[in-house]
């Protein structure tokens, strides 16, 4: 009777806690989640351009017309221009970014060579300089190389995107330290060139990796507004979607381009965060293991 | 089967027992010391004539680009690549001048030089000769080589299996020569450049742009010079990045982790929604979210029309110091804890479960258990991650850029009152121009980062003991 009595104040006890932590939890959500309501809400407004208008969190009308003419009024910033910009060099950089990523981590993790361990420490030096130092300096680099005028931009943009990969390598050569040496051993036993090893041992095993490093390195360019902003200056032609974003709000005040802004930071953050969710499965796969028993 | 383990040996010792070039200088006999003035003579003598024919190209190339005048200035007079770098000491001396074109009748303007390109040339031919000798140094030992295999009757490689090699037992020259020299061009020279840069008065203060010269330590003497301006923001900005980084890691690593103890709970229902609600912040673009949040933060925001609606007074987040600094430490809380959540949600369920069984058993309560088991097991954990997130947030530049902007700003100096170092150094080498105390500031952070991690991390559970947490 008195172990019962116990149990229940227990059980009301726990209930009470239970109940406390998801209201709490339910807190934490909206306020996690309420700026992008207002984002999408915003990209929905329609009406004028009232200042006023900024005052209600829901807008009283509800349009698309800021996503149609995201693409149909393309005279001053051209949105359709800027995704296939940033879509091209994207997926440039990306494959040279990943082939250096996967070169270096497997010269690291798998082969013992005389500068291996220089060139990580150097590489560890480098990461920690801020980046932003050496950005005028590579600027100027590119502009001495006639990079940084014309058609050659989008070029300066891959170089920028893909050229620091070299020092990217830890999450990958930590990957492919969990393959089993005896794989290699085994494959070099059977003939097997180190060329061969690499591309046909090596590499289909760190194939949930590959997909987490391609995709992180495809999302670069769609996330960087300074380096390619430094570099485009005014040539708007080239702008990636984030400088031109990030113009939009520049402009602001001179049209409706703050809704505008809603409506393409919609847009590109959709195919964003469905890449970023898939990256996550594919480096949870990774992290369970490169060879299973 | 044994032809290759002799194969893949005799490759082993040749990684093994590279011919040095000193041996190579002593053993080698006229035709080395030869090949030390044309390159590739060794290789072409042995038979291996397109490694040699390659090696002299390489040195030819080289030497024309020093010494034939190829690269224009500004005024469009080509110089060579020992021109540039005789150039180096006094960073150029001839300014802009008008001159009176008798001709034309008319003034035109004689560009004079321009030190940053100067500094930029010299920089990078001084990494083209450093390249040319470790290529001349390959060429004088693998032409040793070649000739005293030819003697002692070894096989000489030929090209084919020279570039078979490289698939094979020299691999990593293969793999690592494209990422490295992109590394080298476009990562190590800029920084070099812009780390030369630090001894110069390149800046606009003093109208120094097109025209600088070596100032050895000035620049960095200022400071530490008390009442110097740039010295008041340098050590504010400073202290501020401090206080900024240590509150950003170790709130986001406490609250994540309370975050993530609370989700994990045995009784929590819906426990991946939760956590996906969380990562919205990681999933969209910083500069998506982080505009949004500092348009609603704004003085004339969304928050701040509805605080006045409602009859409440406005909040001046971004536009007062204190509050700025309150409101980026909180608003990277938004951000951060996402990530804490993520990191700690995995390592969470590896605590041995027998430790809490003991601990019960001891009559530790809920707390107790916190404090004694899953916080020093957490920390051991992920000091790596702590410490990465901390330099991280030392070098935090997209939540200040885009939150504040670095504002609220005072008249004095160009320093705000949220810049970190890096957002100082980026207004100051892109908006401000003043680009050697932009090279200062970068190499303060650099100190600083390493400092922090070599400290912090030498000095850590998990690399004192490998062993793991007991």
């Amino acid at each position: 009777m008195a172990k019962n009595k116990l149990s229940s104040s227990v059980k009301a006890k726990r209930i009470t806690v239970d109940i406390i932590v998801h209201i709490f939890l339910a807190i934490v959500a909206v306020v996690w989640v309420l700026p992008f309501v207002y984002l999408i809400a915003q990209s929905l407004r329609g009406g004028l351009n009232h200042s006023n208008d900024y005052s209600l969190f829901f807008p009283a009308q509800y349009t698309i017309n800021n996503y149609i003419k995201l693409f149909t009024d393309t005279a001053v910033l051209s949105f359709p221009r800027m995704f296939l910009n940033t879509l091209i060099i994207s997926i440039c950089s990306c494959v040279i970014s990943t082939f250096f990523v996967l070169a270096v981590s497997y010269c690291m993790s798998r082969l013992k060579w005389k500068m291996r361990k220089p060139y990580m420490n150097m590489a560890m030096v480098i990461t920690l300089f801020p980046g932003f130092m050496s950005m005028t300096a590579t600027y100027f680099l590119l502009k001495a190389l006639g990079l940084t005028e014309g058609n050659m931009i989008p070029l300066a943009l891959i170089i920028c995107f893909s050229s620091g990969a070299g020092t990217g390598f830890y999450v990958m050569k930590g990957y492919m330290d969990t393959i089993p040496k005896a794989l290699d051993e085994a494959a070099y036993l059977d003939g097997a060139t180190k060329w061969q090893t690499f591309t046909r041992i090596t590499l289909p095993l760190c194939k949930p990796m590959l997909v987490y490093q391609i995709i992180t390195a495809f999302m670069g360019p769609w996330c960087d507004f300074i380096f390619a902003k430094l570099i485009c200056r005014t040539n708007q032609q080239f702008y990636t979607v984030s400088i031109g974003l990030y113009t939009m709000l520049t402009l602001e005040r001179i049209g409706n381009w703050f809704t505008r802004f809603c409506a393409g930071a919609v847009l590109v953050a959709i195919p964003i965060s469905i890449l970023f969710i898939i990256t996550q499965k594919f480096y949870q796969e990774a992290m369970s293991g490169s060879v299973k028993g | 089967m044994s032809n290759q383990l002799t194969k893949a040996d005799a490759a082993r010792k040749r990684e093994k027992n590279p011919t040095s070039l000193l041996s190579a200088l002593k053993n080698g006999g006229p035709v080395v010391w030869l090949s030390c003035l044309v390159m590739g003579l060794g290789n072409i003598v042995a038979g291996q004539f397109i490694k040699g024919l390659l090696f002299l190209a390489i040195e030819v190339g080289v030497i024309c680009l020093l010494a034939i005048p190829m690269i224009p200035d500004i005024s469009g007079v080509a110089h060579s690549g020992i021109g540039w770098i005789q150039m180096l000491p006094s960073l150029g001396d001839r300014a802009d001048a008008t001159v009176f074109d008798e001709n034309e009748m008319v003034y035109v303007t004689v560009f004079g030089d321009r030190s940053q390109l100067i500094l930029l040339y010299g920089v990078v031919f001084a990494f083209i000769i450093l390249a040319f000798l470790v290529i001349w140094r390959a060429s004088v030992r693998s032409g040793y080589q070649a000739l005293s295999n030819k003697k002692s009757g070894k096989k000489v490689y030929t090209f084919v299996e020279d570039v078979k090699a490289l698939f094979d037992e020299n691999i990593h020259k293969l793999l690592m020569t494209p990422p490295f020299v992109a590394l080298v061009v476009f990562t190590i020279i800029p920084l070099v450049y812009m780390i030369c840069m630090a001894f110069t008065n390149y800046s606009e203060v003093g109208d120094k742009l097109n025209l600088f010269d070596w100032v050895g330590l000035e620049t960095f003497a200022q400071l530490f010079q008390s009442g110097n301006v740039i010295a008041k923001q340098f050590w504010s900005v400073l202290g501020w990045t401090l206080v900024w980084a240590f509150f950003a890691t170790f709130l986001n690593f406490f609250l994540g982790t309370f975050m993530a103890m609370i989700i994990n709970r045995p009784t929590t229902r819906i426990k991946g929604f939760w956590r996906t609600m969380l990562s919205f912040t990681i999933a969209v673009p910083q500069f998506i979210s982080l505009l949004i949040i500092n348009k609603m933060f704004d003085d004339n925001g969304i928050l701040n029309t509805m605080l006045q609606s409602m009859g409440g007074e406005k909040i001046r987040f971004l536009s007062i110091a204190t509050n700025a600094r309150i409101f980026v430490i909180v608003a990277n809380l938004w951000v951060g804890i996402p990530y804490t959540v993520m990191q700690v949600t995995g390592i969470l369920k590896n605590i041995p479960a027998d430790l809490y069984e003991a601990a019960r058993i001891d009559g530790a309560n809920v707390v107790q258990q916190f404090l004694n088991i899953t916080l020093p097991y957490m920390i051991f954990v992920m000091t790596p991650y702590i410490i990465t997130s901390f330099t991280g947030n030392i070098n935090n530049f997209n939540v200040i850029f885009l939150l504040t902007g670095g504002g609220p700003f005072t008249l004095e100096g160009s320093a705000g009152k949220t810049d970190l170092l890096v957002t100082w150094l980026y207004r100051l080498s892109v908006e401000r121009q003043q680009y050697n105390l932009a090279a200062v500031i970068g190499i303060f952070t650099f100190i600083v980062l390493a400092i922090v991690s070599l400290v912090t991390y030498r000095s850590s559970g998990s690399y004192k003991d490998e062993e793991g947490f007991k």
